[in-house]
């Protein structure tokens, strides 16, 4: 568990570093996402612990996230003022967003049989 | 203020306590709990998500008590931090998916990319016409991605990280809510392209959604949450620089 904690963030620490030096767009975790998933591939699998480690975090996922969203308080004014742009934008392009990724991966794997 | 209806020694307390990270931390937890009784009782439907519980239970709660966010957040960064580590081992379910991945790999990444750039340009496009300010305009650029990944991107690009965590929220709740219908109007039927348009367009709350109903539409649309967080911060930056939001 210490283990796996310790692999998971020097992946974090190195992802922000080279983030930081190169001064990449992409979030320093999203970087350690991919190191991770590099040295995953080159040492053919992750460890019991850090499997183990990794799907308990995942697990626990949703609750890592309310301590952001409960910032809302601060933002309600514009949640406010802006109501009826969200109202449209949002439902509008994840619409779109489900229509065209669907429609566009169905197309290309027609003739390509669901191995399931 | 209504807190001196409480006799002296417990104002005391309360002051003391404010100021502590022990509350926050222990609200949030108990919040969690709570929210998930509920959601296992309501059978698990897409309004009474445990995220999504909790933060109204907890943004009511600051409301009411009138105890500032930061307060609260002194206590509440401790689960915050572990979004960072999260991340990261989002690698592992990817390393497993792998094989999946490989066989379409090319049809994946051209739908995903596809997906993606739309899922952004239509909702910023859409919220800068309507006339919301660019702050707004730029949270919202990554909200089909998920929470820690938005949130970063969000900040990178001069949004508001709390802003394009509730965007991402809505967004996977609308997406649970609408797919199913959607597919079927459209004929979308190979469980492959519903999950992985489902995790592309709305993330983790859909991926779950999809699980449920199919382990391959579940596989597709896990993978979807990674592949769509590298994508969307590597053409967003390029894409507000563009629009010039």
């Amino acid at each position: 568990m210490v283990r796996a904690m310790a692999i998971l963030l020097l992946c974090q620490l190195a992802g922000t570093i080279v983030q930081q030096a190169l001064g990449l767009p992409v979030p320093g975790p999203v970087v350690g996402m991919v190191l991770l998933l590099a040295i995953l591939v080159w040492r053919g699998g992750p460890s019991i612990t850090l499997n183990t480690s990794a799907h308990g975090l995942l697990r626990y996922f949703g609750l890592l996230f309310v301590p952001a969203g409960v910032g809302v308080v601060t933002e309600l004014h514009v949640l406010r003022t802006n109501a009826l742009a969200l109202v449209i934008a949002i439902p509008v392009s994840t619409a779109l967003a489900l229509l065209v990724t669907g429609s566009l991966m169905q197309f290309l794997l027609r003739g390509n049989a669901d191995a399931s | 203020m209504h807190h001196s209806l409480l006799p002296l020694p417990f104002f005391h307390l309360w002051t003391y306590l404010r100021t502590q990270p022990l509350l926050g931390l222990t609200a949030t937890l108990c919040t969690w709990e709570l929210a998930s009784m509920v959601d296992a009782k309501a059978g698990h439907k897409a309004l009474t998500n445990p995220t999504l519980l909790s933060i109204v239970f907890l943004a009511a709660a600051l409301l009411i008590t009138r105890i500032p966010y930061e307060a609260f957040f002194n206590g509440a960064q401790y689960v915050h931090f572990l979004l960072g580590p999260a991340t990261v081992a989002l690698a592992v379910p990817m390393y497993h998916n792998l094989p999946a991945i490989k066989r379409d790999l090319s049809a994946i990444m051209v739908s995903l990319v596809t997906g993606s750039v739309v899922a952004s340009a239509s909702a910023m496009v859409i919220a800068h016409a309507m006339g919301a300010p660019n702050s707004v305009v730029v949270s919202l650029g990554p909200k089909s991605v998920t929470t820690p990944i938005a949130m970063g991107i969000a900040q990178n690009l001069g949004g508001q990280p709390p802003l394009a965590a509730v965007f991402v929220l809505i967004t996977g709740m609308l997406g649970v809510a609408i797919c199913t219908a959607l597919f079927r109007l459209c004929r979308i039927r190979d469980w492959r392209a519903q999950g992985l348009a489902a995790g592309t367009a709305a993330h983790g709350i859909a991926t779950a959604r999809m699980l449920s109903l199919n382990q391959t539409a579940g596989v597709f649309s896990g993978l979807a949450i990674g592949l769509n967080g590298v994508a969307t911060s590597l053409f967003l930056p390029i894409l507000v620089r563009i629009f010039g939001y």
